[in-house]
């Protein structure tokens, strides 16, 4: 008997899926994926496009160049879900059948939930950060604020990254000195993990950058340049980034899949959805209390692979289950990074920050597309 | 439960790693109306000193810090 495997979302986590059950499932299935635009995108390297470090250019390539020959690649829009006959309604009309459905369906921004934050800039797509950084372009001094609006965001330490990118780019045009730069995070702390924010957050100071904590950004005024908080405090700006609210893919929301902002409740261990035993999501997708990085897309989609394989197969359930695993890099500026690890038993450890994770970080940026995507990196 | 408070409601954090919690009051907050009094539970150690800091910083009033069977109760009132 061959199934029909069907994977919604050409991100990290849903080509290595793609590719992994393609492989080992051999005749066993027909593997599809759907993805909208059919271009694969890197997106940590937003944050160097932001800074002139990265052309948007070197960030995309074409599904189809890195999927495996089995894979069938169907460029179009998923629009709805449908539980009760199995089967997903594409924008285009067509209707594809599945066995075993996998949503890889990542996370959307939508800044348009914060008033008056329609102008502010952010990193977060490709656009923003080409935008972003014409503004830097531009700038010629001033007080630039780095604000979030919300918890969950992709890529916790990305805000920290980019002060730091941010501070190594104003000294490179000699604005250091004319300009502030203000971080306002969410919580009394630089980010989320606290092991990493202790490590960091005397290099902020040391390079000048003002953190000010408990700020969850409520709402901005872009004709007074201020941006006030929940909390109820006010900081003044001449160049806003704010890191916008997330949310689940719309087509998760449409078709009641997820949480009230969209999150699929999915098993911890298994990633399988916990209402329907034949649906897997995994990535920043899924309601999972873990950071939305490529990094966790890319430890869990081995996990979802094994699992639908052993169904394939008629086999038990694979002893292979994700463990919370996340390793990922976070810049510190003047050709320094640091990394952080952890997963559901080990807290976050960060080793001091050097030219060695940097350039670590720097291999793997330009290494990627031959190595993540086909599922060789374990 | 303390008898004198009326809780309107109950977000139960346990399991959850910090900051969640703490997110998840300053989403209640962030939703709830003036007045409203909610009950956080949390088994994270870090709640014990991030949710009262967030509180005082957002000038809510904290009412009641409870030790529970592996958790703790943080009741909060919504005072603006």
């Amino acid at each position: 008997m061959t199934n029909d495997v069907l994977i919604i979302g050409g991100g990290v986590g849903g080509t290595i899926v793609a590719n992994l059950v393609a492989k080992e499932a051999g005749d066993r299935a027909r593997v599809t994926l759907v993805d909208s635009t059919g271009m694969h995108v890197y997106q940590p390297g937003f944050l160097y496009v932001a800074v002139g470090q990265e052309k948007p250019e070197n960030l995309s390539r074409e599904e189809s160049r890195l999927l495996r020959s089995e894979v069938k690649l169907v460029v179009d829009q998923a629009t709805l879900v449908r539980t009760d006959d199995h089967k997903v309604v594409l924008k285009s009309g067509k209707t594809l059948r599945y066995d075993e459905l996998v949503l890889a369906t990542g996370s959307r921004i939508v800044p348009e939930e914060v008033p008056g934050a329609a102008g502010a800039h952010n990193f977060y797509s490709m656009e923003g950060a080409t935008r972003l950084h014409r503004a830097l372009e531009q700038f010629t001094g001033g007080t630039i604020v780095i604000g979030v609006a919300g918890i969950p965001y992709k890529c916790p330490p990305a805000p920290v990254e980019f002060v730091f990118l941010l501070d190594d780019y104003l000294r490179a045009r000699r604005l250091r000195e004319k300009s502030q730069i203000k971080l306002l995070s969410p919580l009394n702390r630089a980010f989320t993990i606290e092991a990493t924010s202790k490590l960091v957050q005397p290099i902020l100071a040391e390079r000048g950058i003002e953190l000010t904590g408990f700020f969850n950004v409520e709402t901005v005024d872009p004709i007074n340049k201020t941006v006030t908080s929940l909390e109820g405090e006010t900081v003044g700006y001449d160049l806003l980034v704010l890191v916008p609210p997330h949310r689940g893919a719309k087509l998760i929301e449409d078709s009641k899949l997820g949480d009230a902002r969209g999150w699929i409740p999915v098993d911890k261990n298994t990633l399988k959805h916990t209402e329907h035993p034949d649906i897997w999501a995994l990535g920043d997708a899924t309601n999972i209390p873990i950071s939305k990085s490529g990094s966790v897309a890319h430890y869990e989609a081995s996990v979802a692979a094994d699992e639908i394989v052993a169904a394939l197969k008629g086999e038990a359930p694979p002893a292979h289950v994700y463990d919370g695993k996340v390793m990922c890099f976070l810049e510190t500026g003047q050709g320094q990074a640091t990394t952080i690890r952890f997963d559901y038993d080990h807290p976050p450890v960060s080793p001091n920050p050097s030219h060695l994770w940097h350039w670590a970080k720097a291999l793997f940026n330009k290494t990627y597309w031959h190595t993540v995507p086909q599922g060789r990196l374990p | 439960m303390n008898n004198t408070v009326q809780i309107d409601k109950t977000i139960d954090a346990r399991g959850m790693a910090c900051p969640g919690p703490l997110m998840n009051l300053i989403g209640a907050i962030r939703q709830g109306e003036v007045g409203q009094t909610f009950d956080v539970l949390s088994s994270d150690e870090g709640s014990k000193t991030d949710i009262p800091a967030w509180v005082a910083k957002a000038k809510h009033e904290l009412i009641e810090v409870r030790p529970d069977a592996g958790f703790t109760h943080f009741i909060v009132r919504k005072v603006r």
